[in-house]
């Protein structure tokens, strides 16, 4: 078949991406041809700034090079510049006289530096700040002249200001608002940013209009070179260099003159089509929905629908981004998102938490209305930023953690980077992933040198994050500094995985309409885009239907995780451990004895006592687990499962002195009732019989504690990667009460919360509030979810035991030998 | 020189799964080959072995046609043994085919 013919006008960050993601899912739909009106192949516009500042070089900031272009068939024309578009033939002719077919056409021009009509901008020396060029010219402009102007207190404005002042000249900034930045950045924040880059060097001159541009009249035609700024109250400086930053214009004269409809900017609709079906248009140059975007963040969003209808999927929806910014000014922290003003400027009920430290140069605003995070102003220390922002976009109800707020995200993860929770205090040797031993500075360059923007993408790159993600948030702040104003965080409703659009509600809730009760028909149905799904998509959807329809939904064991395939842990070296269930950990010796003789039999390499109480048979090869079981003739412990693990006890009443309740008892108990349960992820319990709490109960997802007249019940605790300490649930009264109060709280958590949370990432999500409300108060609500949860465990099979019963059916153990 | 050995019926390996093959190599040294069945019933055969830590790439998900190793989850294509970017390495492949429901797997001499 014959590819069709994509055409992109514009080689940037916008169209380029486009091009990226179509690539990554449609590569084999398209020959492709990419006109750039610049000489350079795809570089990385916001990281302009860093050049100027000599922090960079052009070569640093390359995204794609030509050999990129190469390998994927990309033909590519730089110094390019399409000046008209043949729709009817669907052609596109360059100035040079190159030109091309189309069957799609996506229009990605970007915008262009607006040029207020001040007299003698025309004059040489007077110019935007865009591009590569650009620039150079102000780099040359440095070794030649002294006096540098720049209009326009904006991002831009004061990032020019900062190159221009370290490439050697004196610089001043005007600027025609009271404070700076005042579309990021609330009058006391402004202020202090302003004393920050006077002590830099920089100078200010706010309140001014400039009236005219000033020729040295060295040629009588253009009036040569400009001189002086005069302001309209009269003043004048002198200047040789003047930068134009006062703001952008989306770039759209190309479409425009082919009749496609614009309104200042291309329309697009939400599939980023433009109003001819066979074009497509992203980036700055677009106006969606009234709206155009001039950072980074809302172009690759509006690149990855793009792709998708590009790909002729016909899915995915751009419903326009909230931005948040940063200042890429090295030792200048400033962050802002979302609408700042406070309470005194907007009377809507809107109420603001002001943190200021005038002398530690620290100022933090964030304006909440509803119990939710509208928009922020950081000063200083930026490092909760994404944070805040992240809750801003997902509209996360603050009140549980409003007294805490203020001082941000307590620790990100405290093992495996030597307790470090703030990535600009690390040095670049300092490692950052303690699992796979990345450094900072191999991060921050792996971001520069690939070009990357997101943590899925530095997670594949440098592995960072990628095994325990402790160490995530760290690599958030190190991907959010290093970028600057390009890093946006993912919404925490992201995709399930490639496979589809679809969120882990959106997957769970389809299930339960539609009543799915297999992988294929579910993938069928959602629209699933590979045959089979991956590795990350599949055992998340078998959880999703065996926990929707018990007894009726297919197990499928070529979804499970090996570990749950075959009952037992894969080691390092691909034998396997065999850990029996000991009920709330109490043993026999005629048990231990027994399980002594198999560890002879089968010379099993290690025996150790785990963390969970019990015993762990380590180094078992594959061919041996069956024999062993059956040797053992005691039920799986689960050690492996995404579902309950063990029950944790103390001695308790029968034999502590201090005992006030039996918390072995209760253990057994627990543990008999929910076993074989499986579950978003590990489930631990303990049960402690007083509140010395020796079993250790506050760090368990639920963690029962013995009082004297009944027990205490906590919720979400987490011994692991970051220590969590549980929350108290209730109190009840007897062990009937423990058993229906927790059952129902895990019930509920098995139904609503996401593939590999644990609970304490699910409460954290849906509220403490939530929980109790489900639990607490609604009691005919929990009696029917802990119904639910003996329902489903209702019959359930030893796996051990079956496995060594019907051997037939699991050549799965046997190796096949040759 | 090579020949052709026979590993097992086709049903014996299943669907999105994987057998391991126990291949004598001397000196009571042995290779394990890790022979896969796609959904669309298309077999591979790779060496069991990860190129990252020598994981045993048959106890992986499969998926498509690649294998997710179960240590550290590199993604193994089985047709060429190579890993996905931004991953290196590759595992040998051997060659395989399907008669009269029988799966056979070439092994050099």
């Amino acid at each position: 078949m014959q590819k069709m013919k994509l055409v992109v006008v514009g080689n940037g960050m916008a169209g380029m991406r486009v091009v990226e993601e179509l690539l990554k899912i449609a590569p084999d739909i398209y020959d492709i041809t990419v006109f750039g009106d610049e000489p350079y192949p795809n570089y990385n516009r916001i990281m302009l700034s860093p050049v100027l500042a000599n922090e960079q070089t052009i070569n640093d900031i390359i995204l794609n090079t030509r050999e990129w272009y190469a390998e994927n068939n990309i033909t590519l024309h730089t110094s390019a510049r399409i000046n008209k578009i043949d729709r009817k033939n669907r052609v596109v002719y360059a100035e040079d006289g190159t030109s091309a077919e189309y069957d799609r056409l996506l229009l990605a021009t970007g915008s262009k530096p607006f040029m207020p009509p001040i007299p003698g901008k025309e004059l040489a020396g007077v110019l935007g700040y865009r591009d590569i060029k650009d620039t150079n010219d102000m780099i040359e402009a440095a070794k030649l002249h002294k006096h540098a102007v720049v209009i326009g207190g904006g991002l831009l404005g004061l990032e020019a200001a900062n190159g221009l002042k370290i490439q050697g000249m004196e610089v001043t900034v005007v600027h025609k608002n009271e404070w700076l930045l005042e579309k990021q950045l609330d009058k006391t924040a402004g202020k202090m940013l302003q004393k920050n880059l006077e002590a830099k060097g920089l100078n200010f001159l706010l309140k001014k209009n400039t009236e005219l541009l000033i020729g040295d009249g060295s040629d009588a035609v253009t009036g040569g070179r400009v001189k002086t700024v005069r302001f309209t109250d009269g003043l004048e400086i002198p200047a040789d260099l003047v930068v134009m930053a006062v703001g952008i214009r989306p770039n759209f004269a190309l479409a425009e003159s082919a009749g496609i409809y614009c309104n200042k900017g291309i329309v697009v609709n939400d599939t980023m089509q433009t109003y001819d079906p066979r074009i497509y248009a992203v980036g700055e140059c677009v106006a969606h929905r009234g709206i155009s975007y001039g950072l980074v963040a809302p172009l690759f969003e509006m690149a990855k629908v793009c792709a998708t209808h590009l790909a002729n999927f016909g899915i995915g929806i751009y419903k326009g981004s909230v931005t948040s910014t940063k200042l890429k000014v090295t030792g200048i922290d400033l962050f802002s998102a979302g609408d700042f003003a406070g309470s005194h400027e907007a009377d809507d009920g809107r109420e603001e938490i002001v943190l200021h430290d005038a002398v530690g140069g620290i100022y933090k605003k964030l304006v909440i209305k509803n119990d939710k995070i509208i928009g922020g102003v950081l000063y200083g220390d930026t490092a909760d930023g994404s944070w805040y922002f992240q809750m801003l976009r997902d509209g996360k109800a603050i009140h549980e953690i409003r007294d805490s707020l203020m001082f941000g995200q307590d620790s990100l993860g405290n093992t495996g980077h030597q307790g470090q929770d703030k990535a600009a205090a690390m040095t670049n040797e300092m490692e950052v992933c303690g699992c796979n031993g990345v450094c900072k500075g191999t991060i921050v360059k792996a971001i520069q040198d690939h070009g990357l923007f997101t943590i899925d993408d530095v997670k594949k790159q440098t592995k960072a994050g990628s095994s325990c993600g402790s160490c995530v948030g760290l690599v958030e702040q190190i991907l959010a500094s290093t970028l600057g104003g390009g890093y946006a965080p993912p919404s925490t409703s992201k995709a399930v995985c490639g496979c589809t659009d679809k969120n882990h509600e959106e997957v769970r809730a389809e299930i339960r309409t539609h009543k799915y009760l297999n992988i294929p028909d579910a993938m069928k149905g959602m629209g699933w885009r590979t045959p089979n799904g991956c590795a990350t998509c599949r055992p998340a959807l078998n959880y999703y239907l065996l926990s929707t329809w018990p007894h009726e939904a297919v197990d499928d064991p070529q979804s499970r995780f090996i570990n749950e395939r075959v009952h037992a842990n894969i080691q390092k070296d691909g034998t396997y451990s065999v850990i029996p269930r000991m009920y709330g950990g109490v043993t026999t010796p005629s048990q231990l004895r027994k399980i002594a003789d198999v560890a002879d039999k089968y010379a099993v390499p290690m025996v150790k006592v785990t963390g969970g109480q019990r015993i762990d048979l380590l180094g078992v090869k594959k061919e041996d687990l069956v024999g062993m079981w059956k040797d053992l003739d005691m039920p799986s412990g689960y050690a492996y499962a995404k579902g309950i693990r063990t029950v944790k006890t103390c001695v308790g009443s029968e034999f502590c002195r201090f005992g006030t309740q039996n918390s072995t008892q209760m253990g057994i108990d627990i543990e008999k009732a929910f076993d074989h349960m499986w579950a978003p992820h590990k489930v631990k319990f303990a049960v402690s019989g007083c509140p010395r709490n020796c079993a250790e109960s506050g760090i368990k997802d639920v963690g029962v504690i013995g009082v004297d007249s009944g027990w205490e019940i906590y919720v979400g605790g987490n011994g692991g990667i970051k220590t969590e300490v549980a929350q108290f649930l209730c109190k009840v009264k007897t062990s009937d009460e423990v058993l229906e109060y927790s059952g129902a709280f895990i019930q509920i958590y098995r139904e609503e919360a996401r593939y590999l949370d644990r609970t304490v990432h699910w409460i954290e999500r849906v509220g403490l509030e939530y929980v109790k409300q489900r639990v607490m108060e609604d009691a005919d609500g929990r009696k029917a979810a802990y119904e639910r949860l003996l329902y489903a465990l209702q019959g359930a099979i030893e796996p051990w035991g079956e496995r060594v019963q019907n051997r037939e059916n699991h050549k799965e153990f046997e190796t096949i030998t040759v | 020189m090579s020949n052709w050995v026979r590993v097992a019926p086709l049903d014996e390996i299943p669907k999105l799964g994987a057998r391991v093959v126990r291949t004598q190599a001397g000196n009571n040294e042995h290779v394990d080959i890790g022979v896969f069945r796609t959904e669309d019933d298309r077999i591979f055969a790779i060496n069991n072995t990860c190129p990252h830590k020598g994981g045993p790439l048959s106890q992986g998900i499969v998926y498509g046609d690649k294998v997710a190793c179960p240590l550290h989850s590199w993604k193994i294509s089985l047709g060429d043994g190579k890993a996905e970017e931004p991953d290196v390495g590759e595992t040998a492949c051997f060659k395989t085919k399907v008669e009269d429901g029988i799966v056979y797997l070439e092994i050099k001499k």
